[in-house]
């Protein structure tokens, strides 16, 4: 994250002395404060609903159920902040749920199965495949018109909306395609899209070690250079925040239960006589939830650590400064919108996978959510400023808020007014404090 | 149409040198049969006024902007510069009058713009990066400590050292500095002026870029006039007074051809 918003580091021996403030406490550490402000705000959400909906909100039901709706949003953001944050926008991302979606289902339902047989185990891979494809191809084609020819990406994109509408909708007719290959599905999550017990732990267990090592090579990379290290005891709390979020998130999944009508059929299914007090089959981590996860990872990996990341920051920040630096800013551009479709792809085939359907209309408004995620996460639409865990983070906000009033019974139009307004209030909220702490 | 004094010297082979350059902005010359050359450890001082076409022909020479007709040649060899890219991999390097940093990104970061350290698994190696920026920093301006924040934070004259500092350290042989104290105030200029002084005797030429002759006439070797995207004329440093240049940038006349009352009134 040291791109944009890593605290200044500062060296002054005069800021040094013992009674410093929080404030320079917080910078020195390299600690990332308006995201610890986004978790704040959703741990006051989540506590809320909880509260008014009468404990119903912090329950694995609900929070595994949360994190499910959350991914298909959640995994386009990503993509989002870079789009973003190269001084562009893509309003096409629900279209292209959409068209990719319909041409997934399309293959998987009626042309492969009556060339190689319904059921084949490879299918589901060869039809995710062709989707990712084709999602790149069409980010491409709308990277080369905003690139290449110069046609702003708010008009290039905004074709792009009622162009894929329109091809999603006469690929098939308008018809609605079902169902889903069997292996396809589980990509949606569902009652057997999810990990189970063991395999969740596993992949916690993974994560910690991951942040473990993460923290400790950085620490090795200061020290080979003879830089300042974070104090020992800031790291080890870091750590063991993250592996407690990590274990506890695991913990929740596998505490979540399959129904008991399900737990009845696997039962069947592996011969196990029906228990008198029932089955308790944990589910662990959802498909689509790993999925988002994986995504952040690698998105987080590209916009941080790759030159190509750097190169849409530099883009953002100053278009000619970048292009008198000799990057290729055009191709830059290309590829982000090529990023920006494979991931709507990735999108697409979780949403038909947990509906087990494609309709025409998949996808529909989700530019939206997409982009409103991306804001609320600390994404500047000038450009040049975003991180990719933010967005995911303004993904969870929205789709809690969402989740927590359906579940308090608020009425659909309300849920609207409420979104729009935390929308606004998050980017005013971000706007203050940014100017204030420009001019430290 | 050149004068006399734009002949390269016949001893020496010159470190950059741009014969008979145009450039043309839809029937606008802004550029028009321009030559001139410069030697290693000399400074070349570029003046003229808004619209002159300074900067045009300069940008020529960085990449930033492809000439019409003309040829470049570095080193008494041809060669084609059609990007920014192009002219760094010649050693030519380009501090603009905007600095051209990306704000939101920090100090080690813009250095390496576009020319970042990668590590062996090919992930930018952000630590040497700002390792290098340290060393080199320590060497231009000591007092320079924040290698974290993005470089938006960072004063006129801090910027304006991230900005020399990349030029620097890609081992620069010729240097194009367009403006370089316009931002500043009088203790960053000084600074800004020993450097350049520095610089030239590392070897490295150096082209300034001024529209206000104060800031050029007692550091250049010699000074080129444009007027009108035309080149009026390069006189040596002791050729000619401040006064005889200011003619030149002003109506476009030699020492030898300006009279007397001409001198005077350009003091009105």
């Amino acid at each position: 994250m040291s791109v944009v918003e890593a605290p200044p580091t500062q060296l002054e021996t005069t800021e040094r002395s013992p009674g410093r403030s929080l404030g320079s406490f917080l910078r020195d550490s390299e600690i990332d404060t308006r995201m610890v402000g986004m978790i704040a705000v959703l741990v006051v959400i989540w506590i809320g609903f909880h509260i008014i909906s009468g404990g119903t909100f912090l329950t694995p039901r609900n929070l595994w159920n949360l994190s499910v709706q959350t991914s298909t949003v959640g995994i386009m953001a990503t993509g989002m902040v870079l789009v973003i944050v190269s001084r562009n926008i893509d309003l096409s991302v629900g279209s292209m749920v959409g068209v990719v979606g319909m041409v997934m289902a399309l293959l998987q339902a009626e042309i492969l199965p009556d060339i190689v047989g319904r059921g084949t185990a490879w299918m589901w891979i060869v039809v995710l495949a062709i989707g990712l494809v084709l999602g790149g191809l069409i980010g491409a084609f709308q990277g080369v018109m905003i690139g290449y020819v110069g046609v702003p990406s708010f008009i290039v994109t905004l074709g792009g909306l009622l162009v894929w509408r329109g091809f999603a909708w006469l690929t098939a007719s308008g018809r609605t395609i079902a169902p889903m290959d069997s292996t396809f599905q589980l990509l949606g999550g569902g009652s057997r899209g999810s990990l189970g017990e063991a395999g969740s732990w596993i992949v916690g267990g993974v994560a910690c070690l991951g942040i473990i090592a993460f923290l400790m090579s950085g620490r090795r990379r200061r020290r080979k250079f003879g830089f300042r290290l974070r104090p020992m005891w800031l790291d080890a709390t870091l750590g063991v925040l993250g592996c407690g979020f990590v274990l506890t998130a695991v913990w929740v999944t596998n505490s979540y239960y399959l129904p008991e009508n399900l737990a009845r059929a696997v039962a069947e299914e592996r011969g196990i006589p029906w228990p008198e007090g029932g089955l308790l089959i944990p589910l662990g981590i959802p498909y689509p939830v790993l999925i988002l996860i994986a995504v952040t990872l690698v998105m987080a990996f590209v916009a941080n650590r790759l030159r190509f990341g750097r190169y849409i920051f530099s883009i953002g920040g100053n278009p000619d400064a970048a292009n008198l630096a000799g990057i290729n800013t055009r191709r830059t551009i290309v590829k982000t919108f090529m990023v920006m479709g494979i991931l709507a792809a990735i999108s697409a085939a979780v949403s038909i996978a947990r509906l087990n359907a494609a309709v025409s209309g998949l996808g529909t408004l989700s530019e939206l959510y997409v982009i409103a995620a991306a804001v609320i996460g600390g994404t500047s639409l000038s450009g040049g400023i975003g991180t990719v865990s933010g967005a995911v983070l303004g993904a969870l906000v929205m789709q809690s808020l969402q989740s927590g009033m359906v579940l308090v019974g608020v009425d659909a139009p309300l849920q609207d007014v409420v979104v729009g307004i935390v929308l606004v209030t998050a980017v005013a909220i971000d706007t203050i404090y940014r100017r204030r702490t420009a001019h430290r | 149409m050149t004068g006399s004094t734009n002949n390269p010297a016949t001893d020496q082979v010159p470190l950059v040198e741009m014969r008979n350059m145009s450039v043309s902005f839809g029937g606008v010359h802004a550029v028009n049969d321009v030559s001139i050359y410069l030697q290693p450890s000399e400074i070349l001082g570029v003046v003229g006024g808004n619209g002159a076409g300074k900067s045009t022909l300069i940008k020529t020479l960085s990449g930033a902007q492809k000439a019409d007709s003309g040829q470049i040649y570095v080193n008494g060899e041809p060669v084609t510069i059609n990007t920014p890219r192009d002219a760094k991999a010649l050693g030519i390097e380009t501090i603009y009058q905007t600095l051209a940093l990306a704000d939101n990104i920090d100090a080690p970061g813009n250095m390496f713009l576009g020319r970042e350290l990668l590590t062996r698994t090919k992930t930018l190696d952000d630590s040497a990066m700002e390792d290098a920026t340290r060393r080199i920093m320590g060497r231009l301006n000591p007092k320079f400590q924040n290698f974290k924040s993005p470089v938006s934070s960072l004063s006129g004259g801090q910027r304006q050292s991230v900005a020399i500092a990349r030029a620097v350290h890609f081992n620069a042989r010729i240097l194009i500095m367009d403006e370089p104290t316009a931002a500043l105030g009088p203790a960053e200029t000084e600074q800004v002026r020993e450097l350049i002084r520095q610089l030239k005797r590392e070897g490295i030429g150096i082209i300034l870029i001024s529209h206000d002759i104060h800031d050029v006439f007692d550091l250049s070797d010699r000074i080129s006039v444009m007027l009108q995207g035309k080149l009026v004329g390069t006189v040596s440093r002791g050729e000619a007074t401040m006064d005889e240049i200011l003619a030149m940038i002003i109506i476009g006349k030699l020492p030898g051809e300006v009279t007397r009352s001409e001198l005077a009134e350009l003091h009105g």
